[in-house]
């Protein structure tokens, strides 16, 4: 049960080595020279190490990231906090709502035994669609911070 | 039971099941080559297997028999159990892949560099492990004597020992295929049997799940009583009835009310009114907290997160794991609803949860098709009983040979394994009066009481300390194992006592946050000084390549 051993293994993309959680010490980071040249290498590059260093300018970006991250997690869960955390009070102050009955079958029952999995699906597609598109921008203002 | 197919096909499945675990292991042999090997598969086989190890017997058995005693206030517990995926996803799945920690002691280490920490969240591992291990062999037991007819502790021991030996001797060590095949046939077991079931109700000119009169027999019946009951008759007798107790029903017969199920048609099929009565309402809220948080919280779902290469990639494996189990959970509420037709003797017998597995038989009589549906299910259910177990042990097992005895080796792992086996196995035998569900429902609390708040607080809150983590914990967290003690070993409680601690997470999961926040501004100086270096490499994207 160790994740250790998977370290260095082959086949890794060449992300961040994420450093192992049993390692006695933070490996240090390794920088990887990309192959492409952008126009702007050496502002990437500043922009990078200003991440990986932990300067003002670095930790103000990844700020940004986490909080932008964190606002589309909590606005998509207040959705389903309403669409679906409101069902039980909804049903408990209007019992009429309980009685509705579509195609024979007790609105309720229809709410919760069918529609409410395509809903949490949508929103768990919606937020895959808009966390990649944050974590783009993201990218795309540390490599091309002229923009 | 005369059904000559069950047995076979139960066989089947966990010759199976061992088998491909074997033969796996002899082509992957170490971890390396298992993770690795993982690396290449697509998110949709790897959500295939988290789907495999997670819908386990609570899912397959327990949320039919919950639905055909209490009716419609319990399709929470389906909506739940998937709805924990999509709160992993928004909260969870990306950053703690990104963090390359394996299991949730791991992620304590590497956020907050704190040894007790690690050791306290152990704890609550093997706490919720084995809570959750329980269930499972208490639906095998079930199980085994509703077809076999063989006494419940057998049943229940038979899936302890053969998971324990196999987990021990390194078979089924979550590979990914083994979980994979799970899911499938695990879906397959409900949907195939639902379709007959649905023309069978169809051909019987669409009885009604709610006559007018309440439920009746169909057939002449005669029911051996399992727990001790009050029935009230229609003609207003009132009986108490005891284990063991035989009663003799015609056909036609109204179902006696069983006192605490809903058999009154109203209270079954209307959701729960405010007025006299909110604690329906708390325990409805608490049961929707402590399975939307809860699931994020379970070792052996975290584990299997390792095995994505990045985090984009968990992301949308978490995506598909949501949608599988979303399919899955629209079957067990048909099973639920045609129970109330066809096997009504349940409510009278409490034993609710055998309602997926005896309802083929009985809506379809004794013929080919019937025995041969009848085994399916069953096979579908050892499936569900041997997937997640193995991979609650495995997590269980794991995190106390490294973490409790202190060494990585194999001896090591095969002692803690036995040790890790055993005592749900013990647990289980003392627990048959219990629902499945509701114990899976009291792991779900501890979880969300506990390592929901520090995953989420770690993850998205620079001012997390350790002892503010290790706080929240204990306090919350400890709480929630409290009232689930409380619950399974303490006296019979009735009124507000009796809520407050059979659905604990509306007041615990609250209280973790909160003391977690408050002593963690109280310690600020203890904050790890390179909380920032931690935020950047479990937020930065990949593709960045930092």
């Amino acid at each position: 049960m160790t994740g250790a051993d998977e370290r260095g293994a082959p086949g890794r993309p060449a992300a961040a080595p994420v450093p192992s959680p049993r390692a006695a010490e933070p490996s240090p980071r390794t920088r990887i020279v990309l192959a492409e040249v952008s126009r702007s290498a050496s502002r990437a590059d500043r922009t990078r190490s200003e991440l990986t260093q932990q300067t003002r300018v670095g930790e103000a970006l990844v700020r940004g990231l986490v909080r932008a991250q964190l606002a589309l997690a909590l606005r998509l869960s207040l959705l389903v906090l309403i669409g679906l955390g409101g069902l039980p009070w909804l049903f408990a102050i209007a019992p009429s709502v309980g009685r509705v009955s579509v195609l024979g079958v007790n609105l309720p029952w229809l709410l919760l035994g069918v529609a409410a999995f395509p809903f949490l699906i949508a929103v768990g597609w919606a937020y895959v669609r808009l966390a990649e598109r944050n974590e783009q921008d993201f990218t795309d203002l540390v490599q091309r911070p002229e923009r | 039971m005369g059904n000559g197919y069950v047995v076979p096909a139960i066989v089947a499945v966990t010759l199976v099941t061992v088998g491909i675990g074997f033969y796996g292991l002899r082509l992957a042999r170490t971890t390396s080559d298992f993770l690795v090997a993982s690396r290449a598969i697509s998110p949709t086989w790897n959500a295939a297997a988290i789907g495999g190890e997670y819908l386990s017997a609570a899912s397959f058995l327990g949320v039919a028999g919950l639905i055909l005693k209490y009716g419609v206030d319990v399709l929470w517990y389906p909506v739940g159990f998937a709805a924990g995926y999509l709160a992993l996803l928004l909260f969870v799945a990306a950053p703690l892949r990104r963090s390359g920690a394996f299991t949730l002691p791991d992620f304590c280490e590497v956020r907050l560099g704190s040894r007790r920490l690690r050791k306290l969240a152990t704890v609550f591992v093997i706490f919720i492990g084995w809570l959750y291990l329980v269930p499972q062999l208490q639906g095998a037991g079930l199980t085994l004597a509703t077809v076999a007819g063989s006494p419940y502790p057998v049943g229940a021991l038979l899936v302890a020992v053969v998971v324990t030996a196999n987990v021990a001797l390194g078979g089924m060590r979550a590979i990914t295929f083994v979980q994979a095949f799970q899911y499938w046939l695990k879906l397959t077991a409900l949907a195939v049997p639902a379709i007959f079931l649905a023309l069978q109700w169809q051909a019987d000119a669409r009885p009604a799940v709610t006559p007018p009169d309440g439920p009746a027999f169909r057939a002449a019946t005669t029911v051996v009583v399992e727990h001790r009951a009050t029935l009230t008759f229609p003609d207003g007798d009132v009986r108490e009835v005891r284990p063991g107790d035989r009663l003799d029903f015609a056909a036609g017969d109204p179902v006696p009310e069983v006192s605490g199920t809903a058999t009154d048609a109203a209270d079954w099929l209307l959701p729960d009114t405010a007025g006299d009565d909110d604690r329906g309402l708390f325990g409805t809220y608490s049961l929707i907290l402590a399975t939307f948080l809860g699931t994020m919280g379970l070792p052996h779902v975290l584990v299997r997160f390792y095995t994505n290469p990045d985090g984009a990639a968990a992301r949308r494996t978490t995506l598909v794991v949501l949608a599988l189990v979303g399919v899955f959970y629209l079957l067990p509420t048909i099973y639920g609803v045609l129970g109330r037709i066809y096997t009504p003797q349940l409510l009278v017998t409490g034993q609710t949860d055998a309602v997926v597995v005896l309802l083929p038989g009985a809506a379809l009589g004794d013929g080919t098709a019937g025995q041969l549906l009848a085994a399916l299910v069953a096979a579908g259910a050892f499936a569900a009983f041997l997937s997640t177990s193995s991979g609650l042990l495995t997590s269980v097992a794991g995190v106390i040979s490294t973490d409790v005895l202190g060494r990585g080796s194999v001896r090591g792992f095969r002692l803690a394994t036995v040790l890790a086996g055993g005592v749900p196995a013990v647990l289980a035998l003392n627990l048959s009066g219990l629902d499945v569900s509701q114990v899976v429902g009291l792991a779900f609390a501890v979880a969300a009481s506990s390592f929901c708040p520090l995953l989420v607080l770690g993850i998205w809150w620079r001012g997390l300390t350790d002892l503010g983590a290790a706080a929240g914990v204990l306090v919350g967290g400890g709480a929630a194992m409290g009232a689930v003690l409380l619950t399974v070993l303490g006296p019979p409680l009735t009124g507000w006592p009796a809520t407050l601690t059979t659905q604990p997470a509306a007041w615990t999961v609250p209280l973790a946050f909160t003391v977690m926040v408050a002593v963690s501004v109280a310690t600020r100086r203890r904050l790890p000084p390179d909380v920032g270096t931690t935020m950047l490499r479990l937020h930065a994207p990949e593709a960045l390549r930092l």
